[in-house]
């Protein structure tokens, strides 16, 4: 079993970035189960969704503390939220960031991928220009770092689940799957998988 | 067809094949997923009903017996402080022997204000004379509703469908949503046995004196006793559509069991999780699932637990002075039962604190350590100051 959380802010379609990447994996053959994190959402406060992906079906029905792999949908969080805690040494973290700015430090023990997802929600008029709605790119670009589920998958999801521009959010999880920058693999993770 | 569906939904979908003509509801965080759904089932057509939207959880309740007083099917749903506000109309309900069905999403009650899950509101509506079934995924909470209808239409009396906040609410997971057909042929329109007629006038609900009101009490009671057989005969009904069935109770290696986890709700998924777990660390551990609460299902627990030496309940809720709820009703199901085992009582995860499969660990070995259950229920994970 994977666990996965999603970091973003209220607004910015963190909780149906995680079920839309669960509808996904399910049509991938996998169980899911995914959950936003229970609390009293607001505008622009840090939130977090999770999801869990298994090959038998998941019975754990509990909060999220050691997830393998993290999605950050706003960089500007890993200031005020603590993105890495718990998270499972040698996992990948997708962050969206416009810059190739050095997060080595913070992100040492982790493999480390990052996508412009908020150009691309931008150039393809989702959401407004103070709040570009980027779910759709960040599932993108997690489905090329995992290699699953197909991008064809993904983009069926969408249009299948979104009805206010399913043809854009497809587009754009496309453009978040071809544009994915891998940062080098820290030296303590090529250690640990020896 | 299996969909990835949230916990809410489940209800809703199971609302729609159910062919529920009245619904009436006011929301509450977390129900409100349900009725919102219904309510777009509604005003697209999917649904051919009546939604009424109320200014309250009492006029909810109201207005369903009023509907159900006219012989058609309904359905409610609340939580926390709504379930309480309706509390004088949960006992009119069943008293008037109404067959309403109604989910109910465990909330915790306040003050401190908290929207997360703990059954202590569902648990304190227990001697309202409603039929009570826990849910522990997604596609329980749909057969379940389905059930509920044949349940509450042969019985007559009401039936609260119950699921955790949020654990299971707001929970995507795979469900099947079974064909309409075969809804249909589990569940045939209803046939009320009350029905208000303005051509055949009668009253409902009128003075009783002490002469009657015994008698109308009497029968609520036998009427409570018939649930198992009939639950029983349906559950069979519906694993012979559906290929599923769930019982009043599900005992998982008792048998061979030393301790036994006794579980109700969400924690029933983690606690199959860290049985596996124990088990694979050659412990003879087992696990008690309690699906119906009222009526208590006494025989299927002292079958279930004969044998066994150690019981650790776990109550995600609290009766102030006397503590966990279920570890209280199965002392007494347990007892004059000679070979009945020790009960030690815990209580964990009030108000949506995480009840991890390492939480029902801690509970087994603490369990298994001691030689005599403390007299009071012990809780477990509190902070310490």
């Amino acid at each position: 079993m994977q666990e996965i959380r999603f970091h973003g802010r209220g607004g910015q379609g963190t909780v149906v970035a995680a079920i839309l990447l669960a509808k996904a994996f399910f049509q991938a053959g996998f169980y899911v189960q995914s959950f936003p994190s229970f609390g009293v959402e607001r505008r622009g406060a840090p939130v977090e969704a999770y999801l869990r992906i298994g090959s038998e079906k998941i019975l754990a029905r509990t909060t999220i503390t050691t997830p393998h792999h993290i999605l950050v949908q706003d960089c500007r969080l890993i200031q005020s939220v603590a993105v890495t805690q718990g998270m499972q040494p040698g996992g990948w973290a997708l962050l969206n960031t416009p810059t190739e700015a050095d997060f080595s430090q913070l992100f040492s023990e982790f493999r480390l991928a990052s996508v412009d997802a908020t150009r691309i929600a931008m150039e393809n008029n989702l959401g407004t220009r103070t709040h570009p709605m980027v779910n759709t790119a960040m599932i993108g670009a997690f489905a090329r770092i995992m290699e699953i589920p197909s991008i064809d998958i993904i983009m069926n999801t969408i249009k299948a689940d979104i009805s206010l521009e399913p043809e854009k959010n497809a587009q754009a999880a496309l453009e978040a799957f071809k544009t994915v920058k891998f940062q080098d693999i820290p030296q303590a993770v090529k250690q640990k998988r020896g | 067809m299996k969909q990835v569906l949230e916990g809410s939904h489940a209800v809703s979908e199971a609302v729609r094949l159910a062919r529920v003509q009245v619904i009436s509801a006011y929301p509450i965080t977390p129900q409100t997923h349900i009725v919102e759904a219904i309510s777009e089932q509604c005003s697209s057509g999917r649904l051919a009903a009546r939604f009424m939207c109320v200014e309250s959880e009492h006029s909810a309740m109201a207005s369903v017996i009023g509907a159900a007083s006219g012989g058609v099917r309904t359905f409610t749903a609340t939580s926390g402080q709504g379930l309480a506000y309706m509390h004088e109309l949960l006992h009119w309900a069943s008293g008037a022997r109404l067959p309403i069905v109604m989910a109910e999403v465990n909330r915790a009650l306040a003050p401190g204000w908290n929207i997360w899950v703990d059954q202590t509101d569902s648990l304190s509506q227990r001697d309202t004379g409603w039929i009570q079934l826990y849910c522990e995924d997604g596609q329980e909470v749909l057969d379940t509703t389905l059930l509920a209808y044949r349940l509450a239409e042969e019985i007559n009396l009401p039936v609260m469908v119950i699921l955790d906040a949020f654990f299971l609410s707001h929970t995507y997971e795979p469900v099947d949503i079974p064909d309409q057909e075969q809804v249909d042929e589990f569940l045939p329109p209803i046939e009320a046995k009350i029905i208000l007629d303005t051509a055949d006038p009668f009253a409902l609900g009128q003075m009783v004196p002490p002469g009657a009101y015994m008698e109308m009490r009497h029968d609520i009671q036998l009427a409570m006793e018939r649930v198992p057989t009939t639950y029983q005969q349906m559950d069979g009904l519906f694993a012979e559509l559906f290929g599923r069935s769930y019982g009043d109770v599900d005992s998982v290696l008792c048998d061979d069991a030393d301790i036994v986890l006794v579980v109700s709700g969400t924690v029933t998924g983690t606690c199959r999780q860290a049985l596996a777990d124990l088990r694979s660390l050659g412990e003879k551990a087992g696990m008690l699932k309690i699906k119906m609460f009222r009526p208590f299902p006494n025989e299927p627990i002292r079958r279930a637990l004969k044998g066994v030496s150690k019981i650790a309940v776990v109550d995600r809720n609290c009766s102030f002075g006397a503590g966990g709820i279920f570890a209280q009703e199965i002392r007494s199901a347990l007892c004059n039962f000679e070979t009945g085992p020790l009960v030690y009582s815990y209580i964990a995860g009030l108000g949506g604190r995480d009840i991890t499969g390492d939480t029902l660990k801690e509970i087994y070995y603490r369990t298994k350590s001691s030689e005599m259950p403390e007299m009071h229920s012990v809780w477990i994970g509190l902070n310490q100051e």
